[in-house]
């Protein structure tokens, strides 16, 4: 029983333990403030559901809008390792902090604009195959067929598995003499790759990675699209002599478009924030293989310039943002929202 | 009346006659089970190599062979991870603080996305657009945030920032997706049990809750899993040896790929088999869960 002892049992329990009293004794406290303004003082006609919306918009403020306004002040200031306890704000300091984030290595050699264009480089590639593999089997399950439940089932594997084992696994596999990629081109007759060490070849193995892993959910999702589209229609085109392909493009494809955006949204949104891929496969720590996600926690965690970090993450977040709202524009997304 | 039931068995004539021209031919369907099986294959095939590496025996470890099972498999491995390493220990770390996140999760979205399902209280909307474009936030960037906070009040290496941050990170897509599940149940049943002398809390527990049990148990699955699987903020947050979790366990093994390639192989497919099973018994209903968020959006 490695490591597994008394005193370590009950130190976590302990404190897990002390975490949850205080999350509710904070609760409580707030719920009892906030109920005796409400209901005593301004005799709101929503104290209920102000008291029940409290404690999780209290834990959001906490833990996001406080350190989004923290962060702000970071970018304005000179916070790094030698200047941790006194670091200096001010405006010039975050001019300086924003043009070093374009003109400077955001590492030790590569910039900013080859990061970001890499990562669009790395969702656009990742998305295509999710995407069109995805749909590709999503067509091939939708139809009465035997064993499609396993199929099905086993398709989803690389879902299922919890991605950090999946990554670290891929990883493994990618080592030059005893990985299984390299082992399989040697009996194929073709040379191994240096997947590790050889930058393009290390981006490649971060895609094969990701799109391995990104696949499922998308089968998943269009396979219940397909199947919410009435076969009726389908018979109908028959009739009139519509061949596959037109089928595809006159039926399924308008029809699953609701079913597609917001998973195509979703998709570029964690492709473009993917961090265990990009950073578990690149082993050797090459700059050439850092999206912008991964870039950023390196400047933070690795050469610890908290202030420039701060910087780059709002340069990051500036770039989402706008993507965000195009997409808004373009769809009017969010309509629904207000009822 | 007779004319009806004559032309019924007809249609079903007429029906199956065009399903069976749309039927596929033989050949189709044998390619159509070949793309199958070979997708199958490049799907399942990296994920039995780690049930292969983690059999090997140490002398054999690294091999070049592609055996699934391979010669003389041993449970060396395993044996030797849960006595040399604190494999355990990480797991209990991992679990104790996954359960306590992942109920406090649930309570807190379950009672805001009552109140954004049955009032309309000012500041509604904003705060539900508010809550869906914290969807957006990549977690990386509050890590330099958070750090620091935690490092000024003495969390790091300890659980309570942990704890915290994870109660809190599935918060916002849990309220959307109980919200959308309370908003199919008609309000007339809380109303009934109001009449019949209810406050609207009991209301709430008796009656809304027991109906949404589908919904909060995705809910649930969810936030364990994000917990469960986090990588990131336990790497910031915990550096001492003895209180990993699993996540940051694992890589440790990696790291030193010689030498314990066979224990981490070892380690995945014991903290793999639970997920994974977990996973796919419940996956109806998480993929309903998330369609079902997206309808309603």
């Amino acid at each position: 029983m490695g490591g597994l002892t008394f005193e370590t049992i009950t130190r976590s329990l302990g404190q897990v333990g002390i975490t949850v009293l205080l999350i509710l004794v904070a609760s409580v406290v707030i719920e009892l403030i906030l109920y005796f303004l409400l209901s005593k003082v301004w005799r709101s006609r929503y104290t209920l559901p102000f008291m029940l919306v409290a404690p999780a918009a209290v834990g959001l403020a906490l833990l996001v809008v406080y350190p989004i306004a923290f962060e702000v002040a970071l970018a304005f200031s000179n916070m790094s390792l030698k200047h941790f306890k006194d670091p200096t704000f001010g405006l010039a300091q975050g001019w300086n902090n924003l043009r070093t984030v374009f003109t400077q290595p955001v590492l030790k050699q590569v910039g900013f604009f080859p990061v970001f264009f890499r990562t669009v480089l790395w969702t656009v590639i990742n998305l295509v195959f999710h995407v069109s593999g995805g749909m590709a089997l999503a067509l091939l399950l939708n139809r009465p067929m035997r064993l499609r439940g396993l199929y099905r089932t086993l398709l989803v594997f690389p879902w299922a598995i919890p991605q950090v084992i999946a990554c670290l696994a891929w990883r493994g596999e990618f080592h030059f003499e005893y990985g299984f990629v390299n082992v399989m081109l040697t009996r194929l007759g073709l040379s191994p790759i240096r997947w590790m060490t050889e930058p393009s070849w290390n981006f490649a193995a971060m895609c094969i990675t990701n799109i391995w892993l990104g696949i499922p959910f998308m089968m998943v999702i269009f396979l219940g699209g397909l199947q919410s589209i009435p076969k009726d229609m389908y018979e109908a085109a028959e009739i009139d002599g519509a061949s596959g392909w037109q089928q595809f493009r006159n039926i399924t494809l308008p029809l699953m478009q609701p079913v597609m955006t917001p998973a195509i949204i979703l998709g570029t949104i964690w492709t473009f924030n993917n961090f265990n891929v990009p950073f578990f496969i690149n082993q050797s720590e090459l700059e050439t293989s850092d999206i912008l996600v991964t870039a950023l926690f390196r400047a933070a965690f690795e050469y610890n310039r908290y202030g420039f970090s701060a910087a780059f993450a709002i340069v990051i977040f500036a770039i989402l943002f706008i993507f965000a709202v195009l997409y808004i524009r373009a769809t009017g997304g969010l309509k629904g929202v207000y009822e | 009346m007779s004319v009806k039931t004559k032309s019924r068995p007809e249609k079903t004539a007429l029906y199956r006659f065009f399903h069976a021209a749309r039927g596929d031919s033989p050949f189709k369907r044998l390619l159509i089970h070949l793309a199958l099986i070979i997708s199958c294959v490049i799907a399942v095939y990296p994920v039995l190599r780690v049930l292969s590496v983690s059999l090997r025996p140490g002398d054999r470890l690294l091999s070049t062979s592609l055996a699934i099972i391979p010669q003389d498999a041993s449970l060396e491995n395993y044996v030797r991870l849960l006595t040399e390493k604190d494999f355990l220990l990480w797991i209990w770390n991992s679990l104790i603080i996954t359960m306590a996140t992942a109920i406090i999760g649930v309570i807190l979205a379950a009672t805001s996305a009552y109140a954004f399902s049955r009032w309309r209280f000012p500041g509604r909307g904003p705060a539900l657009v508010f809550l869906l474009t914290t969807q957006m936030i990549p977690a990386a960037m509050l890590m330099v945030p958070i750090y620091i906070m935690a490092a000024r009040l003495r969390l790091i290496n300890t659980y309570i920032g942990l704890t915290i941050a994870y109660c809190v990170s599935s918060v916002p897509f849990s309220i959307w997706i109980l919200k959308g599940y309370y908003d199919t149940i008609p309000i007339d049943l809380e109303e009934a049990a109001e009449i019949d002398g209810c406050s609207k809390i009991s209301a709430f527990l008796r009656v809304l809750l027991p109906l949404s049990t589908p919904a909060l148990a995705i809910v649930f699955l969810f936030n364990f899993m994000s917990a469960w699987n986090d990588f990131l903020l336990a790497r910031i947050m915990l550096q001492r040896e003895e209180m990993l979790t699993w996540t940051l366990g694992l890589q440790r093994l990696q790291h030193q790929f010689q030498t314990q390639w066979g224990m981490f192989s070892a380690g995945s497919i014991l903290v793999m088999v639970p997920v994974m099973t977990l996973f796919l018994y419940s996956s109806k209903w998480l993929i309903s869960g998330l369609t079902l968020g997206s309808v309603k959006g």
